[in-house]
């Protein structure tokens, strides 16, 4: 990985400089953030190409701080002239600022260093030389076999094949200086059905890896997109009630995201989440143990440091049902009289907040077909829409399709339903949580039910 | 040239781009035997305010620049972008994206001409252009109404954003245009606590226009608003769940036009037939009452732009007219397979993506009920103020909206404010709905951005008060009164 290697010292040596120059020009407190990448995206449909898209880009991002005030610049223009811009620009925004007593780097002791760092696995060689003919080959690849697989698909949103690399480093006036390497591939398959009533059904599926050997085969991939298109046919709506919930792996997941939006320091100290207060409380039924892990081999969310320099740690969210913890940068800390949990994370365009890496669900012990058999009556919810989600109280409706679950087994497809209930509530009425996580996703669950929600159709 | 922010691509730039060099440019993108090509230079400026806890916390600044080349052959699209000017660089963007028609004859681009575009964009000054302290006083203004406005006031966020986006877009056809589309965005949220209830209201609003838009709505108008909602929200009760009438208050309800048809109305979807609109066109697909536009040319509105992505011309696009569908979005790929004329629809994020059909203020027009008298036809139902948000998935046209101020309608009469209020339905089938239509037309302020494959533009939205006969309101009290 020398080639990866020399790019990411590059970066290093791009953000050296500029910290050097705005610290000379009067930053009491100078951050660089230099990223780069490179990806291929095709798309082929109706089995013909449709996109080869092929590109790279460099970006700079720089945080100041001139006493206690803070500014941010970003800049794709890396000419002299615009880094020049950038570095001025910085400066003078932070004269606009105004002195905030709890902004500032961690303490140069909180700092970690390369030989503290985990080696992640997150960076593959050969997923860079994949060549646009071999990336149209797979997503053709994908797509017929969706086809293949059943008559009724008659036409297709297309399947996409991407690979990206991408290296950052990290340069702070504080003495911190370290960089990261990582690969991606995914495909998508997106077959199209004809259901009654003029109406058409899209079903999807996806395999993403940081490791190329590590991707589905693109028949798998299709053929699953295939069947998930294929049992939406004659959905329909379902009366009004309260009943059991089962979310699939995939909704499940959407619905520890909105949970993870309410663990983060920024949140919490903005009173917008209604887990305020609420550490050492029970926030979940017993069976639920949400784990955030940035240490996870090959992980979609991995990082051996965070974005402010400090090491990356393991951190149990929820254990049992109780609340552990709220995830901390260094700003949300000191505003909660914390410590930080190793969870900055810094956008390109300089700012820092904490973030989730990799939070999973942990499995539990029964399989999903057990989960479902094990359920007289309910909803199964593959799918959901909109963004019904009040993060300040919890309240959660959203729309929802699946299939109906009659006597322990999977019935007709449903759609044009709402699911409705306070997330505090449904999280503390899950009563099952199956063993099938898998870690496609930076945010991963596995199947779980929740025992009863209302569900507004007809 | 005055101002501090120029695309390095203008005409007085470090890296002037003339027609002579998006000639050439054309001409190496054509070489491998596309029959289409064109170029967009991009260069944006972005910058952000944020006010927390009495105090100018943060200040940003972004920039961004770079060169799109698109080539086509039949309906493969071949892109790439680079973010450096110089002449090979931008050669081998042309070439890359050439690769598409591998093995093909070289095709001759028509020579570019600068065309003239219209005005839509009222700005005085440029806000970007702005001392920094102007607006900081408004953030101030807000957060200082807002506080003094309520005791139970525990927090307030106010933000500005405001950007620039220079483009130069110069095609195969021979069109080329040069625009500098201006962009601002005030918001003001609020928690407000009683006992251990908390709830937020937020206000704002925007477009392309300049720092005279606090004239009208001051900082102080918004920091009311947003308080009003949050006291609001605090009594509210659960919402119901069922069938039952909705009316759509005007203005922001114009999200749903946007979810519920507009997007099914974009002409790739229709192309490819994957929209439930597709092969419909001369057919009723909503109730007669309904007429829906899409246009570009309001001024100043979020949505409007002078030139679209591809360097055609926007214009005001008939989509439905009294129920009966008329035409679908065109960019200019689509309207050569509808065998009609684009309409300036081609829309995309930034250099970096290829354009799409995408809306610009979508909008349902007036009609001709007193908005009272709908409300009072309802015996029970819901009334819509303020949206979050909506998705839609545009195979069969269900679509999902959540209200951030909703209120139930009892004998005719607004209630009690709903809590947690999602409405579901499909597309067709609720215009197919629509009984009653307001005089009251509004025009909704400027806050949405719209997302479609990755890529977000900032849209318009607009419409009267609506009344639908029979939505599902995903609420969680079944059967309650």
């Amino acid at each position: 990985m020398s080639s990866a290697t020399q790019e990411a010292e590059e970066l290093v040596e791009l953000g050296l400089s500029v910290v050097e120059r705005a610290r000379a020009k009067g930053a009491d407190v100078a951050e660089a953030s230099v990223h780069s990448g490179s990806h291929l995206s095709v798309k082929v449909r109706m089995r013909e190409p449709e996109l080869v898209e092929e590109a790279g880009s460099r970006a700079l991002g720089l945080r100041v701080m001139v006493g206690k005030r803070v500014a941010s610049t970003y800049t794709s223009d890396l000419s002299e002239a615009g880094r020049r811009l950038l570095i001025e620009d910085a400066l003078e925004l932070a004269k606009l600022s105004e002195a905030d007593e709890f902004a500032g780097p961690p303490d140069v002791s909180e700092l970690s260093s390369a030989s503290e760092w985990a080696d992640l696995d997150t960076f593959d060689e050969t997923v860079g030389r994949i060549s646009a003919d071999e990336a149209l080959q797979r997503a053709l690849a994908g797509e017929r076999a969706a086809f293949e697989y059943d008559a009724r698909i008659t036409n297709s949103e297309g399947a996409s094949f991407t690979r990206a690399r991408g290296a950052s480093a990290l340069v702070t006036s504080g003495g911190f200086t370290g960089s990261d390497v990582g690969t991606y591939a995914s495909i998508v398959v997106t077959p199209v059905a004809d259901d009654e009533g003029g109406k058409k059904r899209r079903g999807y599926h996806w395999s993403a890896s940081r490791h190329y050997a590590e991707l589905e085969p693109s028949e798998a991939v299709g053929e699953e997109a295939a069947r998930r298109t294929l049992a939406q046919l004659g959905a329909k709506k379902l009366p009004t009630q309260e009943l059991p919930v089962v979310f699939d792996k995939d909704a499940a997941r959407s619905i520890l995201g909105l949970l993870a939006s309410c663990v983060l320091g920024g949140s919490i100290w903005r009173k917008s989440s209604y887990l305020v207060d609420r550490v050492g409380t029970r926030v979940a039924s017993d069976l639920v143990t949400i784990v955030d892990d940035p240490l996870l081999v090959r992980g979609p969310g991995s990082r051996a440091f965070d974005g402010e320099g400090l090491i990356s740690r393991r951190n149990v969210v929820v254990q049992d049902g109780r609340l552990q913890t709220y995830l901390l940068d260094t700003y949300s800390a000191r505003k909660l009289g914390l410590r930080s949990t190793g969870s900055a994370s810094r956008s390109p365009s300089g700012g820092i907040s904490p973030s989730t890496t990799n939070l999973t669900l942990q499995p539990g012990t029964i399989s999903r077909d057990e989960l479902v058999a094990d359920t007289k009556h309910g909803l199964y919810v593959t799918g959901m829409m909109g963004f019904g989600f009040n993060a300040v109280t919890g309240d959660f409706s959203r729309g929802a399709s699946g299939f109906l679950i009659d006597d322990g087994e999977l019935g007709h497809p449903v759609s044009e339903v709402t699911i409705s209930l306070n997330l505090d509530q449904l999280l503390q009425r899950i009563d099952a949580v199956a063993d099938d996580v898998d870690h496609r996703t930076s945010i991963a669950s596995p199947t779980f039910r929740v025992a009863s929600m209302t569900l507004a159709g007809t | 040239m005055t101002g501090r922010y120029h695309a390095p691509f203008s005409q007085q730039g470090s890296h002037a781009i003339d027609a002579d060099i998006a000639n050439r440019l054309l001409r190496i993108a054509l070489e491998q035997g596309g029959d289409y090509a064109d170029l967009f230079f991009e260069y944006s400026v972005s910058g952000s305010y944020a006010y927390d806890e009495q105090i100018l916390k943060s200040a940003r600044r972004a920039v961004s620049m770079g060169l799109g080349v698109r080539v086509m052959k039949g309906d493969a699209t071949g892109y790439a972008y680079c973010e450096e000017l110089s002449f090979d660089a931008m050669k081998r963007a042309a070439q890359t994206a050439a690769q598409i028609a591998a093995g093909g004859q070289p095709h001759s681009p028509v020579g570019v001409t600068l065309r003239d575009l219209p005005d839509r964009y009222p700005v005085a000054e440029e806000s970007i252009d702005v001392e920094g302290a102007a607006k900081k006083a408004i953030l101030e203004r807000a957060d200082r109404a807002a506080r003094a406005a309520d005791a139970r006031v525990i927090r307030v966020d106010a933000s500005f954003a405001e950007g620039v986006r220079e483009i130069l877009v110069a095609n195969s056809l021979g069109h080329m245009a040069r625009d500098r589309q201006p962009m601002m965005r005030f918001g003001v949220r609020v928690i407000a606590q009683d006992g251990n209830n908390r709830q937020s209201g937020s206000s704002g609003g925007g477009g392309r226009v300049g720092l005279e838009y606090f004239d009208d709505k001051t900082p102080e108008w918004h920091a009311e608003q947003a308080v009003k909602q949050a006291l609001i929200m605090l009594d509210a009760r659960e919402a119901p769940a069922g069938e039952m009438d909705v009316v759509l208050g005007p203005g922001d309800s114009g999200i749903l036009l946007h979810e519920a048809v507009g997007h099914g109305l974009e002409a790739d979807f229709n192309r490819k037939k994957t929209s439930n609109y597709s092969d419909r066109i001369g057919q009723e697909v909503a109730s007669e009452l309904c007429t829906v536009v899409d246009d570009a040319t309001l001024p100043g509105s979020r949505g409007s732009i002078n030139v679209d992505d591809e360097g055609l011309r926007p214009t005001r696009s008939v989509l439905i007219e009294a129920g009966v569908l008329r035409g679908y979005m065109q960019d200019r790929h689509s309207a050569d397979f509808f065998n009609t004329t684009p309409d300036g629809h081609g829309r995309r994020e930034s250099f970096r993506s290829h354009p799409m059909p995408r809306m610009t203020n979508t909008m349902l027009l007036a009609g001709e009920d007193d908005p009272e008298d709908i409300i009072r036809s309802v015996s029970r139902g819901v009334y819509a103020k303020k949206f979050g948000g909506g998705q839609v998935d545009i195979s069969n046209g269900d679509f999902v909206f959540s209200l951030t101020e909703g209120y139930l309608i009892e004998d005719g009469k607004l209630t009690a404010p709903l809590k947690g209020v999602n409405l579901i339905g499909n597309g067709p089938d609720a215009m197919r709905k629509v009984a009653m239509l307001g005089h009251d037309f509004a025009v909704s302020d400027g806050i949405w951005t719209c997302g479609k494959d990755g890529q977000s533009v900032p849209v318009g939205v607009g419409c009267p008060t609506i009344k639908i006969a029979a939505m599902t309101v995903g609420g969680t009290q079944v059967g309650a009164r």
